[in-house]
């Protein structure tokens, strides 16, 4: 069975994870701009790393069959000083037209800070005048349900975005329906231990029905697993649930979402 | 159109049959972790501490939606954005404000 990892962040992956994933039916990823783990010291720096994601990456991915996508932004961990931040977006517009790039993202809040909304805005006004579908991502742990109303309410003011063109991400339990009910996709993540658990994604899909749900492992340079997915799957099959729907969850969700930006491929076409 | 939400297709005697053991053993690692901090000494109010224990109770109160209530018992319950960031980390709880 086929399937797409929605948010993953191969730069920071081996080789060995693209040859695990596609022998584990993967057959497209897409990978959103995000945090090094430390801050870069320049624009250029971004530069470099946009450059990466659109050139390096996907020949990477391409040699073991995977289609890899990106999002550019600044993200919110490195959005604290707007100026700095203003001269990464003002490198993002020539990046667009690259032919694997889906949009903007992931951007969002961290800490739910003044200057990382004001950043926020400023990238949805950077889709919303490039007609760019948007990827978000929401803080962490006691900062995430803040942070989604705050993004939720920024979304809402600026009204230039359909809903159906916005994808949040690492929803929970305590998130995920005023995402839903706002009309925009949701992504769980799957992580060791912080966001959610196979089984809890599960509880959720079960709980608030398939409708513009993904999953993803979001596998970075942290306690990760890039084969978060199959064993989500496993469990839903493990739980009775079809394979109808454990292919919508992780095949035709997330390409149905991809697809509005007309970029989207999968190495199954 | 919207689908409708799911019905798990495991009866309550398969899902315990299933997950009961694994459970079990995430319910002793909470014990556990409780006794390591009782013989580590007295308590000194940690708000991480407080958080988890409040959010124990919330466990075994009777009422529905125990994920979303333990969530939302350790989220930050304010709604403006903050002057500035501290840093970029997050500690799982709200810490209460500081007292002048």
């Amino acid at each position: 069975m086929q399937y797409i990892d929605p948010h993953i962040h191969m730069v920071s992956r081996v080789t060995d994870d693209y040859e695990r994933m596609a022998q584990a039916g993967c057959v497209a990823v897409s990978e959103p701009a995000f945090w090094a783990g430390f801050d870069r010291s320049s624009a250029l720096g971004f530069h470099d790393y946009f450059v990466q994601l659109t050139e390096f990456e996907p020949k990477r991915a391409a040699a073991f069959g995977i289609a890899h996508h990106s999002w550019l932004c600044i993200n919110p961990k490195e959005a604290e000083d707007p100026v700095f931040a203003r001269e990464v977006i003002a490198l993002i517009p020539r990046f667009l037209k690259e032919p694997t790039v889906l949009g903007i993202g992931e951007i969002g809040l961290n800490k739910n800070s003044k200057n990382e909304l004001t950043i926020f805005e400023e990238q949805l006004n950077l889709a919303a005048e490039h007609d760019q579908l948007v990827l978000i991502h929401t803080p962490h742990l006691e900062d995430k349900l803040k942070g989604t109303r705050l993004i939720l309410d920024a979304i809402a003011r600026d009204g230039r975005i359909a809903p159906h063109r916005i994808l949040i991400d690492h929803v929970e339990e305590h998130t995920i329906k005023p995402v839903l009910d706002a009309g925009h996709w949701a992504g769980m993540t799957l992580y060791p231990e912080t966001k959610c658990t196979p089984q809890r994604a599960a509880d959720m899909i079960e709980v608030f029905g398939p409708d513009r749900l993904c999953i993803n492992s979001a596998g970075d340079w942290g306690r990760s697993d890039p084969l978060a997915i199959p064993k989500a799957r496993q469990e839903l099959l493990s739980r009775g649930h079809s394979p109808e729907l454990v292919q919508r969850i992780t095949y035709d969700n997330p390409r149905d979402f991809f697809n509005q930006s007309g970029k989207f491929r999968t190495s199954a076409q | 159109m919207t689908t409708p939400a799911l019905t798990n297709p495991m009866t309550r005697d398969q899902i315990i049959d299933r997950d009961f053991l694994t459970h079990r053993a995430k319910l002793l690692d909470i014990a556990a972790y409780l006794d390591r901090l009782d013989r580590s000494g007295p308590s000194n109010e940690d708000f991480r501490d407080l958080a988890l224990r409040d959010a124990i109770a919330i466990l075994t109160d009777g009422q529905p939606d125990r994920a979303r209530r333990i969530l939302e018992s350790l989220s930050d319950p304010t709604t403006t954005p903050i002057d500035q960031a501290p840093g970029k980390g997050a500690s799982g709880a709200y810490p209460p404000p500081p007292t002048s």
